[in-house]
């Protein structure tokens, strides 16, 4: 009889294997940033490169870092729920124009409107490199401490903001 | 024999042109087979299935060239792929470390060997009882009625 089992038994535990892997997430990498200081960083801005944009000037309160850039079309899809995310004020919304023609930056910001209260141009991917940024878009929370509580890969939606953001700017708010 | 030479060098230089990493050669080869070396340890997080050193993707160029920056900044390999793991996890890694997160990753072919081994084992021994259990195999007498039916 427990010969039969054996391979009942095997059976049963791939299908478990593989029942824990198809809901996986295989595309997204979990970020070593989480809970530590976020990356200092200092670029020119993508209006004008004369001035400067830096992570000093957003400390002591939370704000939200978007990479983003021209060239990607999930940042066009996400670029209403910016808007929309800004227009409610909860957190400044920095951004990080990654890699980027900063002409076509620009034309971006004017055509579609502009979420950020700075934009950094990084166009050689340094600051990105530091930020571990793998794609266009991703999203980080930085809290009033200075570090980074969350990453969120691909587009942002206000699903996304309102499930996994705005409970932890909240958290961070109350408690700190 | 001199144009076979020419040939063979020639067919020496095919996987140079390959010009993936279109920076220019370091100048001293220890630490151009070190830059090698070190790209094919650190995997494209872009395309997943590539080195860095494999792959023509604008961020793949963008880790060589802080490879680069970090050997001429005079960082050893292992601040260098540090520095890297900070950044991107140990995914980056081809070669991960071993952890209480990665233990099943690494052990997982001794298991199956493990594995195979005691069912061999068991097979065999099982096998070799029967055999000597079987009362056709050591009685000559039996022999003929059990094998019966074959010609």
């Amino acid at each position: 009889m427990w010969r039969y089992l054996i391979p009942i038994g095997l059976f049963a535990a791939l299908v478990a294997f593989f029942y824990v892997g198809i809901d996986r997430d295989k595309q997204t990498l979990p970020s070593p940033l989480i809970g530590k200081p976020a990356p200092q960083w200092q670029l020119p801005s993508v209006e004008d490169p004369a001035k400067m944009v830096s992570s000093s000037d957003f400390a002591g309160k939370p704000y939200v870092l978007n990479v983003w850039a021209t060239w990607c079309a999930e940042c066009r899809h996400e670029h209403s729920a910016l808007l929309a995310i800004a227009q409610r004020g909860e957190v400044p919304i920095v951004g990080v124009d990654w890699k980027d023609d900063r002409d076509q930056a620009q034309r971006w910001l004017q055509q579609l409107g502009n979420p950020y209260v700075a934009n950094a141009y990084d166009g050689e991917g340094r600051v990105a490199i530091d930020w571990g940024v793998y794609g266009a878009p991703e999203t980080f929370l930085v809290d009033s401490q200075g570090n980074v509580v969350f990453k969120h890969i691909s587009s942002m939606t206000m699903e996304v903001w309102e499930r996994d953001f705005l409970p932890r700017l909240k958290g961070n708010g109350t408690s700190r | 024999m001199r144009r076979v030479l020419v040939i063979a060098l020639l067919i020496c230089v095919i996987p140079l042109a390959r010009a993936i990493d279109t920076a220019p050669a370091f100048d001293d080869p220890a630490q151009q087979s070190r830059y090698n070396d070190l790209i094919h340890q650190l995997r494209c997080v872009q395309c997943r299935s590539q080195s860095i050193a494999d792959s023509n993707v604008s961020l793949a160029a963008d880790l060589r060239r802080q490879v680069r920056e970090l050997m001429a900044a005079g960082k050893s390999d292992a601040q260098i792929l540090q520095y890297m793991t900070d950044r991107y996890g140990d995914y980056v890694l081809y070669d991960p470390p071993v952890k209480p997160q990665t233990w099943l990753l690494w052990a997982a072919p001794l298991l199956f060997v493990i594995i195979g081994g005691i069912t061999a084992v068991v097979v065999i021994v099982r096998k070799s009882r029967v055999a000597v259990d079987d009362p056709a195999e050591t009685d000559p007498a039996l022999a003929g009625s059990s094998d019966a039916g074959a010609p």
